[in-house]
């Protein structure tokens, strides 16, 4: 915990000192989530009747996913854990007394939570001043509140669970970039970052539903706007609960796996 | 002949604060140094020569080389390359010039070194017939047979630096900016680097201008040492100046024990061990005979020997002699 | 142009030298910009029209966003990538060599992974060709051919604005990418469907609507006005501004040298 305490720091005060970067990444996410909410308004206007959430829950899904991009974009990768891999740095991270496996979760936990909390206040604040329907709505209940915290902390450790596959995948792979595009595009649709699930054809949605996938942005977005029911919510944190232990479990088999290779292969 | 006159050169950097809460305060305000890079340099080069630039680090080195070859523009201040103005004719002038960064590589990297080559021909228009000649000159001066059919990623530094020479001269400048040449290179490599530089200043009457900070260098190419320090020229002139500057130093070693240094007029003592150590003593300060009179008193000596001290040694005392 | 053919071969033969990882990112650029046409599909799989628009007349949209930005990201890398070529010292070395700087820029770097996008781009031009309901009359070819050159252009000066910024500052052009790749992702929908104010500012400030939009109502004979039809040709004039963002850019980086 204190390891993921310092990283955050560090990470939270580099984030700081850019800041032009700062400010031109929320002028960036406002702008995104405004073009993406009359690209779904026009869909709206056209066919009411086939839109399958309420016009505002739909916006409010948008700006809190833009708030917390930065915790959910698969491509958000820490190089420094590809470069220790790939020269053979690990080497010393071995000898340290520490676990390979929580040392790296913290730190990409902590990489990823610190850019969020950077940029995620402006987006909220300047997204609920927006004139209804168009604006971040509050949950419905305090419940919802509850369960959206909950949820979106579970898909934290699904989201950087998951990114430890991939940094796992390097040492087995020659090209980890090529392999990195094709599968985080695939996994940042199917986890509902280009349309949210519930606008999925209902085959395809009731199965993306059951995969880790959904476990990460689309749970939490959809329990904050009242998409899902309690009931639904309850089920959905469940099977988020089921991911992140699912995913933890293979992460570290499969890292206690490769490192016995490279250990044999003397590095 | 090259020709700087008043040149200035200042920079405007943001300061950073340490902090968290000075970081948050940077989000809306930031403050600004200015750092004079130059300040009213001038010197001439003639036709032919080889200087050697010196200085510390961000002494404003790379800003001149930058506002000879084009690259930079000063704030005030006139410079003319053979009556051209590097900034403002850069197309005209950049054919009389050219430049090689000892820590960054002109060449395409994953393509067989003679690849290179023959698009810099193009790019520069060079006349085949010339071409020709000057490839079959540089591959044998600078032994590169063996190299040129393979990639620039593949060779050692030494290899890829004397491809890099040979890059910068095939459209034959007339005058050579090195910008530490031989940095990281063995001792073989500096020394054939060397020679070429040397070769092809007396063939060719090419103008050289090296920076370096490795006075070998300086001492075996040059005639004339440049140094800048804080943005000024401090010192101009043959390199048996420089010298004599510091004729007055002489290295001491000692083979000793139980040395117990106390301090003496002139006498520094720069490094030590179990069972020897080095001084440096100023003997304009104290002379030679009553310094080893004091280091007798300091311990019992096995043996001493007494030095002129290096061009390495007489840049450090010029360094602090001015305060650089 | 001779020069820019021996360019272009040195680049081929770089890329050459990594065949695995070419195939793999020509590869992850046709996924990656499937997942986009995925999403297009599942909504009209819902919703069949937005506004007045079928899904074939979209794809004619998408279709020539996409190609016209992937040639430019394919030829006009070197402005794209920019802030690495100012970082890592290539444009010095660019100034120091007898030919036009732009020149050399565009030159210098040719990303032929880019054919993954452009595969994509042409596939959905097969299937949207046939589809869209459009009588192809020989003037409704060469529009088609003028979107894909104008958006082109539009898409190259944008990346030269983009490379003008980095001479003063390499961090916090994030925004800009609201008008390249956003401009893409959002490019797929004919930009009416954003509304008014998006249109205008689509149309007058950055041209993206003169090749996108207009043309693409004469080539569904909405209107018959040639105006619309020849409008992607003014998507040339925003050569000007940038042209001279890069003549204020270059100034300033020649006067600090950072």
């Amino acid at each position: 915990m204190k390891k993921y305490f310092s990283f955050f720091r560090i990470r939270f005060i580099s984030g700081l000192s850019y800041r032009a970067a700062a400010w031109s990444g929320v002028v960036t996410q406002f702008f995104w989530g405004t073009m993406l909410i009359l690209s779904f308004q026009a869909f709206y206007r056209t066919d009411p009747a086939s839109f399958t959430m309420d016009f505002s829950a739909l916006c409010s899904y948008i700006w809190i996913q833009q708030a917390f991009l930065s915790l959910f974009t698969l491509w958000r990768l820490d190089n420094s854990i590809f470069t220790a891999i790939r020269n053979g740095d690990i080497a010393y991270e071995l000898a340290r007394p520490i676990g390979l496996y929580e040392t790296w979760l913290s730190k990409d936990i902590a990489s990823c939570t610190s850019s969020a909390f950077l940029r995620c206040i402006p987006v909220i604040i300047l997204s609920s001043l927006l004139p209804a329907p168009y604006g971040l709505k509050l949950p419905t209940t305090v419940l919802a509140g509850g369960l959206f915290l909950i949820s979106i902390s579970l898909s934290i450790l699904v989201v950087s669970s998951f990114r430890m596959l991939i940094y796992i995948s390097t040492f087995h792979t020659l090209n980890p970039s090529g392999i990195r595009v094709i599968a985080v595009s695939f996994c940042d649709f199917l986890s509902g970052q280009i349309i949210p699930l519930p606008f999925f054809p209902d085959q395809v949605r009731s199965i993306v539903e059951l995969t880790p996938f959904a476990a990460m942005q689309s749970s939490p977005f959809l329990i904050y706007n009242g998409t899902y029911t309690t009931e639904k919510a309850l089920l959905m944190i469940g099977l988020q609960i089921f991911w992140v232990f699912m995913l933890l479990f293979l992460g570290k088999l499969w890292l206690s796996r490769s490192l016995h290779k490279v250990i044999v292969q003397g590095g | 002949m090259i020709e700087l006159q008043n040149i200035s050169k200042t920079y405007k950097v943001a300061r950073r604060n340490a902090g968290g809460l000075q970081a948050l305060k940077s989000l809306f305000h930031r403050n600004y140094t200015y750092i004079k890079a130059l300040d009213q340099i001038s010197f001439s080069i003639q036709d032919g020569e080889m200087v050697g630039y010196i200085g510390p680090n961000g002494a404003g080195k790379s800003s001149t080389i930058k506002i000879m070859s084009g690259i930079l523009t000063p704030d005030s201040g006139t410079c003319k390359i053979d009556n051209l103005v590097p900034w403002k004719q850069r197309k005209t002038h950049v054919h009389n010039i050219g430049v090689v960064f000892g820590q960054r590589s002109q060449l395409w990297w994953d393509v067989p070194i003679i690849d290179s080559f023959e698009l810099l021909r193009d790019i520069y228009e060079i006349n085949p017939i010339r071409y020709r000649k000057n490839l079959e000159e540089l591959t044998e001066m600078l032994f590169l047979t063996d190299i040129l059919k393979t990639p620039a990623r593949l060779l050692s530094l030494g290899q890829r630096m004397r491809c890099e020479i040979a890059a910068s001269l095939l459209h034959d400048p007339k005058i050579l900016f090195l910008d530490e040449p031989t940095i990281g290179l063995d001792a073989v490599s500096k020394l054939a680097v060397r020679d070429f530089i040397r070769h092809r200043n007396q063939v060719y009457h090419t103008t050289v201008i090296l920076t370096t900070h490795d006075m070998q260098d300086i001492e075996a190419l040059t005639e004339r040492i440049l140094l800048i320090g804080h943005g000024q020229i401090l010192l101009d002139g043959p390199i048996e100046t420089l010298k004599e500057h510091g004729s007055s130093v002489r290295k001491l070693h000692i083979d000793c024990h139980n040395l117990d240094f106390k301090p003496f007029p002139g006498l520094v003592m720069v490094d030590r061990h179990s069972a020897s150590a080095d001084f440096t003593l100023d003997t304009a300060i104290s002379s030679v005979s009553d310094a080893i009179n004091h280091l007798n008193r300091c311990a019992q000596i096995d043996d001493l020997s007494v030095t002129a001290a290096t061009a390495e040694e007489l840049v450090v005392s010029l360094y602090q002699e001015f305060a650089i | 142009m001779k020069l820019y053919f021996k360019y272009f071969a040195m680049q081929l033969r770089c890329q050459m030298q990594y065949k695995t990882s070419f195939v793999l990112t020509v590869i992850g650029q046709f996924i990656s910009s499937f997942t986009a046409f995925l999403g297009v599909y599942f909504m009209f799989q819902k919703f069949y029209k937005v506004d007045d628009f079928t899904f074939p007349e979209v794809l004619l949209c998408f279709a020539v966003v996409l190609l016209s930005f992937s040639l430019a990201e394919c030829f006009i890398r070197g402005f794209d990538t920019f802030s690495a070529i100012i970082s890592n010292g290539e444009f010095d070395r660019i100034l120091l060599r007898p030919r036009g700087l732009i020149f050399q820029v565009i030159a210098s770097k040719i990303e032929l992974t880019r054919i993954g996008r452009m595969l994509q781009a042409v596939l959905i031009f097969c299937y949207a060709i046939p589809n869209s309901g459009v009588f192809w009359s020989f003037d409704k070819i060469i529009v088609v051919l003028l979107m894909i050159i104008g958006g082109f252009i539009t898409y190259t000066a944008l990346f030269m604005i983009y490379a003008s910024f980095c001479f003063f500052t390499t961090e916090g052009l994030e925004f800009m990418n609201v008008l390249t790749d956003g401009t893409r992702e959002f490019g797929r929908y004919p930009l009416s469907i954003y509304g008014d104010g998006i249109l205008r500012f689509f149309t007058y400030a950055v041209p993206i609507a003169l090749f996108q939009y207009y043309p693409l109502l004469y080539l569904l004979g909405r209107t018959n006005n040639l105006l619309y039809a020849y409008c992607p040709l003014f998507c040339f004039l925003f050569l000007i501004p940038s042209l001279i963002f890069w003549r204020i850019g270059l100034r300033h980086y020649k006067s600090t040298g950072s």
